[in-house]
């Protein structure tokens, strides 16, 4: 009886220890691949990542290749498995290429919008005087709606993916701003940060090494559930013109030259949707399940 | 024994939408080398205030309006941030109330013992490690190494405050200043958490300022005593001269206040009413509605400082010369 309860403490006592060990991320992860969603929304976040990155491998033409004699090929075709455009380019290269083009566009807008928004969230969380002017200034961006922010914007600097980028990543700002300013607030208030300027530290320091680190959470579902709307809006804004141009293989391009074409090949504006529903989909997922992942009121569950 | 901190007339205020008010009254004290003065006095008399004014880290609303802090002869207030920054963490550090709060989440026990290594002193990365190695063997925390990659979540709270106390012990500072240590800690790691600082203090030769509301805390460790009321200093006196004879009705009020396990019979005396707002004007001695003493003239006067003798001091009326010490009716047994 004595040595089973000694057993039954050593286990107890063991086993906690190893899964402390682990690190914050591997537990993330872990609590991440239990959410049935989010595992096939890193799939296909995964499957795009790979296209894109080996888009001339997997594309077995060039996306900007004309070849008026197999124009309008349906799904199935020999040669080409989904189809030809109405110039006869192969539909499935310019998915291929296109992935890379709104991943790029993506990551590159976020990250642009991540590195603004969390400058502006940290200082005007931070310091109580610039903290008026910075949220003003976010108001004001707030009052535009989204989309019509970036068509501002690229009306004014004119159509191209890069001026996308720019007009989606100043987009992302002011609602990183408010997120980061958020938890600055509460993790300033926080005792270690006194205990941080008792010994001397400076304002920069405390405000990067040890007030950054704390707010990291939200900002990781911030960015994840960003890249969807990021990728949707790019597509968005190359339908309506305002992104790539025409040869460019844009998933939202391509909806858009395949629209003419409805009723004769509905496979054109098809394919490229089901692509940027699932895209957007599996970016979202991902972000939900970041967020239950990364929340700490969940370790009590598990 | 050399004098290492002197506040003289201090008066720290804050800004609040009732206009300026102060929380720090005047308030002068000293410390010597080697030497633990604990301050005491009910939440929100202006302890903390009062040490937060000394290492320089009052809220945004907060400033010191007046009076003077001399520390090692240096007067602190006007110095600039970046140079009391340079002190902060080297000549003086600070030991918080919670040790669950006062460690960042997201950084090892060893990343953090560095922070001040790192901000004050030009170490390689090796000699900061073995320093924080030591360290923590100063504390008497256990398997050093390993604790060295822990985070704070994986240590008690008694452990915690050791690792606490081996950060603001890093650069060995000369002055400690310590703000209700133990209050969030076991009876239990309490006395052991006392004991080290007393120990630390000793090897070190460091003074220390201890801030508290536990009169068992006091006798434990204070050389010299001040008790603090709603933002003034009523009675300073070594350790035995408050225990034995309080001369201020406050003192006495707090020692009776204090529970007496052998005696059951014992009852609780209770200061009776509470303390008074920043922003109440009180005519007077401000702690006369409350004394069971009051006369006319603590009414009329704010009694100044008497002395009583060599070290103890008492800010009340009953220790003007003349006046005999019978009390009305007699409150406190």
């Amino acid at each position: 009886m004595a040595s089973s309860e000694s057993i039954a403490e050593e286990r107890i006592s063991t086993k906690p220890k190893h899964q402390k060990k682990e690190k914050v991320f591997v537990k993330t992860i872990k609590r991440l691949l239990k959410n049935k969603l989010a595992v096939f929304g890193l799939i296909v976040i995964f499957i795009q990542f790979i296209l894109a990155a080996f888009a001339p491998w997997f594309a077995s033409y060039d996306p900007v290749q004309q070849d008026l004699i197999n124009a309008e090929l349906g799904v199935g075709a020999e040669g080409h498995w989904l189809g030809t455009d109405n110039y006869g380019r192969d539909v499935w290269s310019r998915l291929v290429f296109g992935a890379r083009i709104s991943l790029l566009v993506g990551i590159a807008s976020v990250s642009l919008g991540l590195i603004g928004g969390i400058a502006l969230g940290l200082l005007s969380g931070y310091y109580r005087k610039l903290d008026g002017v910075i949220m003003r200034l976010v108001d004001l961006l707030f009052a535009f709606p989204g989309i019509l922010l970036a068509m501002l914007i690229i009306a004014m600097l004119g159509t191209s993916l890069v001026n996308v980028v720019i007009a989606i990543s100043i987009w992302s700002i002011p609602t990183c701003a408010r997120i980061v300013r958020g938890s600055v607030l509460s993790v300033k208030k926080q005792e270690y940060i006194l205990a941080m300027r008792s010994i001397g530290a400076s304002n920069t320091r405390i405000l990067i090494k040890h007030i950054l680190p704390n707010c990291m959470a939200p900002i990781i579902v911030f960015a994840t559930m960003r890249m969807a709307t990021a990728i949707l809006s790019t597509a968005a804004l190359s339908f309506l013109g305002l992104g790539a141009q025409p040869p460019t293989p844009e998933w939202g391009a391509m909806i858009a030259t395949g629209q003419d074409f409805m009723f004769t090949s509905p496979h054109l504006t098809v394919i490229p949707g089901i692509a940027i529903m699932l895209v957007v989909f599996a970016f979202n997922v991902v972000g939900d399940g970041l967020r239950d992942a990364l929340d700490p009121n969940m370790e009590l569950e598990n | 024994m050399e004098q290492l901190l002197q506040v003289n007339d201090l008066i720290t205020s804050f800004r609040t939408t009732g206009g300026k008010l102060p929380a720090v009254r005047g308030v002068s004290f000293s410390v010597n080398e080697g030497e633990t003065l604990c301050i005491v006095g009910e939440s929100g008399c202006g302890k903390s205030i009062t040490t937060l004014s000394v290492i320089g880290l009052l809220p945004n609303n907060g400033e010191i309006s007046e009076g003077s802090i001399k520390f090692q002869g240096e007067e602190l207030t006007t110095k600039k941030e970046k140079e009391l920054r340079k002190l902060r963490g080297n000549d003086i550090s600070m030991i918080f109330q919670e040790p669950m709060t006062a460690l960042n989440p997201v950084f090892t026990i060893g990343y953090q013992l560095m922070e001040p290594l790192k901000t004050h002193r030009r170490m390689s990365n090796k000699e900061m490690r073995s320093k924080s190695i030591d360290l923590l063997k100063q504390v008497g925390i256990p398997d050093p190494e390993k604790k060295l990659k822990q985070f704070p979540h994986e240590l008690s709270g008694g452990m915690r405050q050791r690792v606490l106390i081996a950060i603001a012990l890093a650069c060995n500072p000369s002055l400690l200043i310590a703000d209700e240590p133990t209050t969030a800690l076991d009876v239990t790691i309490q006395a052991q958490i006392l004991d080290l600082i007393d120990d630390l203090k000793t090897d070190l030769g460091m003074g220390v300022v201890m801030v508290t509301h536990d009169m068992g805390v006091v006798a434990e460790v204070a050389d010299r005593v001040m008790v603090m009321y709603a933002g003034n200093v009523v009675e300073t006196g070594t350790v035995d001269e408050i225990f034995s004879s309080p001369k201020h009705p406050y003192t006495k009020g707090l020692l009776a206040s204090v529970p007496n396990v052998d005696d059951t019979d014992h009852k609780l005396e209770a200061i009776p009413g509470s303390l008074p707002n920043l922003n109440e004007t009180i005519h007077g001695c401000r702690f006369h509605p409350r004394c069971p003493f009051a006369m006319e003239k603590c009414v009329e006067k704010d009694p100044p400082q008497f002395k009583v003798s060599q070290q103890q001091y008492s800010k009340c009326w009953l220790q003007e010369e003349g006046i005999s010490s019978e009390p009305k009716d007699r409150a406190y047994s």
